[in-house]
């Protein structure tokens, strides 16, 4: 009953302190955070910020070397590695996925979690399989075999796969890579409704105005956790262009939607 | 052929529009339909196959077709029909293996001998055959063992062995990189070894040599009963696993992160393809090729997943090794070609026809 109370409470995802060390290099140096369920959160930062070693880390995937990371309100060691797939997801940067088989088998491994390796595959696995294929547009070649279609295509394909197992939190590592205009922009409305359906949300991002449009903003620079708040916040968009070294501006623009936030290269 | 099937389907009406919500039943049957059918196609295809070379493989002998079987019960209940059998069985074997290294290996290329159980295999015939001519009374005792475990024991004891041994140098299947290239270096040791044991006692050397060429020809119904447990054995761990091997598809890191136990599962698919080749290895010799060809020829037809791929590469693996041994018997007739010579000239010629494909023009 109390730990009912206590994970209904938590946040979603929670990390104090984390250090990650690569030889000598600090590569995550001290970074603290709490994803919250309905927001998701924009990482962004230069290259080699350490944006990618903090999300695996958040993911479980590596130990830091301190600090921990709390999933639903428990230490991440304390969930097996299926519990742990059950309610995050993750989804690497430049998907070394290489196979032949078809993209809809692809997005099936998605529900892995779900069933298990051995357990029977339910007409609700199968349902959420084609819904995550219809929200990034992946039907029209979901036949088709992972090695047959294009960087974007399959791109999207991964993104269905990380989207199918309808975890609470989402990790994605440059899921806007490869994507053109109107995909990306897809994508950032299946994670803005991801978020608003309760799950929280977190993903790297190089397109800078795509990431302006996020809830929340986390610049990370050298390992560090730079800022953490809205694009509305003064303090992390000037943060933001100094971690970027000055090298662009971020306007202000008015449309019919609302106010919107660009970045302007400083060219 | 196979983007022309592709095309096809993605230009079936209602494939290429998303259609509105209710439709959803009807998307849910429709991919089942679409992507197992020709799986289906393809398991029953082959097994035709197998009963049809099955009943080739009774009838071939060293004086050519003869289809009286009743005339020469004997010959065929204990010499052909183990043989056809075993033949089935043991490429199945091969199949399978070699399915799952891909799998495991993420490679296409990768081999079921991969991990230094051919090699290990031939150190296991060689010592046995030469540890007489070792001499040295301290060798008795272990001459005795080694004669009772005979040829065949040795070679499947040796397989295993080698894998044990990459195994051991790679501490464990958990970096995959390192278990491959300490494969290598087993084979490398155990090739120099049984090298130098037949530097020692030459006699070793044709011993061996006839042993590892790759043989259908000493199988009675003994040694396929012994393949037909490995095969029962083996091939529900394999499919059992098969999720895993697809969630690998996505990489190693992908695939933890859905939840993959991946040093467990890769070291229990490591002794499924050690058991399945040892056994193979020890009762066929080397035959190459079969268990590399297998898995292409069953991804060039159909697209599947591990679950479907083991199955049928399986079956490809066993039709393939049946035609070879029936080819075996009849190309030189009266003499007998070695199958491992066969499937090497055939599976070459095929990966190259590959290769060709493969390379854009």
């Amino acid at each position: 009953m109390t730990s009912a109370c206590t994970t209904s409470v938590a946040p979603p995802l929670r990390a104090t302190d984390l250090v990650v060390l690569r030889g000598m290099r600090r590569v995550v140096d001290g970074v603290s955070l709490s994803l919250r369920r309905g927001e998701w959160a924009a990482v962004v930062g230069p290259n080699g910020a350490g944006k990618s070693t903090l999300l695996s880390v958040l993911a479980g995937l590596c130990r830091p070397h301190s600090g921990s990371v709390w999933l639903h309100g428990a230490p991440m060691q304390q969930w097996t590695p299926r519990q742990r797939a059950q309610r995050l997801a993750w989804l690497s940067q430049q998907g070394e996925a290489e196979g032949e088989i078809s993209v809809r088998d692809v997005v099936r491994i998605g529900r892995l979690p779900r069933h298990g390796l051995f357990g029977a595959i339910t007409a609700q696995d199968e349902a959420a399989v084609e819904a995550a294929l219809a929200e990034t547009e992946c039907i029209e070649y979901a036949d088709r075999r992972l090695n047959e279609i294009s960087g974007g295509e399959r791109q999207r394909a991964l993104i269905a796969r990380a989207l199918a197992g309808q975890s609470s939190v989402l990790l994605l590592d440059e899921p806007a890579a490869h994507l053109d205009a109107p995909h990306q922009r897809t994508l950032v409305r299946s994670l803005a409704a991801r978020a608003r359906a309760g799950a929280a949300v977190a993903v790297v991002m190089h397109d800078l105005t795509l990431a302006l449009a996020a809830d929340r903003l986390l610049v990370m620079s050298a390992g560090r956790l730079r800022a953490d708040g809205p694009a509305d916040d003064a303090v992390v968009r000037e943060t933001l262009i100094e971690t970027f070294g000055r090298a662009f501006s971020i306007e202000r623009v008015g449309s019919g939607i609302g106010p919107r936030w660009v970045v302007l290269p400083a060219l | 052929m196979r983007s022309a099937t592709a095309s096809r389907r993605a230009t079936e009406p209602g494939d290429a529009v998303i259609p509105p919500r209710g439709a959803t039943t009807a998307l849910r049957s429709r991919p089942a339909a679409t992507s197992r059918r020709p799986a289906w196609r393809l398991g029953c295809a082959l097994a035709a196959a197998a009963v049809l070379l099955g009943l080739c493989g009774l009838a071939a002998g060293s004086e050519g077709w003869s289809f009286d079987w009743a005339a020469e019960w004997d010959l065929v209940s204990s010499i052909r029909a183990p043989r056809t059998l075993g033949a089935l069985l043991a490429g199945a074997l091969l199949g399978l293996a070699g399915a799952v290294a891909q799998g495991l290996f993420r490679n296409p290329l990768a081999d079921p001998y991969l991990l230094g159980s051919a090699t290990g295999a031939g150190l296991g015939v060689v010592l046995v055959l030469s540890i007489g001519s070792l001499g040295g009374s301290a060798f008795h005792a272990a001459a005795d063992g080694l004669a009772q475990l005979g040829l065949v024991g040795a070679a499947f004891v040796g397989a295993l062995a080698g894998v044990c041994l990459a195994l051991v140098l790679a501490r464990g299947a958990a970096r995959p990189m390192v278990l491959l290239l300490a494969g290598v270096v087993v084979g490398i040791l155990m090739a120099a070894l049984s090298d130098l044991l037949m530097l020692i006692s030459p006699q070793a050397l044709r011993g061996r040599q006839v042993f590892l060429l790759g043989t259908t020809g000493f199988l009675g119904w003994g040694e396929t009963r012994v393949l037909a447990a490995t095969l029962v054995l083996a091939l529900p761990v394999a499919v059992g696993f098969a999720r895993a091997l697809d969630a690998l598809v996505l990489g190693e890191q992908s695939a933890a992160s859905l939840g993959v136990h991946l040093p467990l599962v890769r070291l229990l698919l490591v002794a499924v393809m050690a058991l399945c080749t040892g056994a193979a290895v020890a009762q066929t010799g080397l035959v190459s090729f079969v268990g590399l060809v297998a898995p292409h020829l069953v991804r060039r037809c159909v697209t599947v997943t591990h679950g479907a791929l083991l199955v049928l590469s399986a079956l490809a693996g066993g039709v393939l090794l049946q035609a070879a041994d029936v080819a075996a018997r009849v190309v030189v007739a009266p003499q007998e070609l070695p199958v491992g010579v066969l499937t090497a000239v055939f599976g070459g010629a095929y990966l190259l026809v590959l290769l060709r494909r493969r390379t854009p023009a």
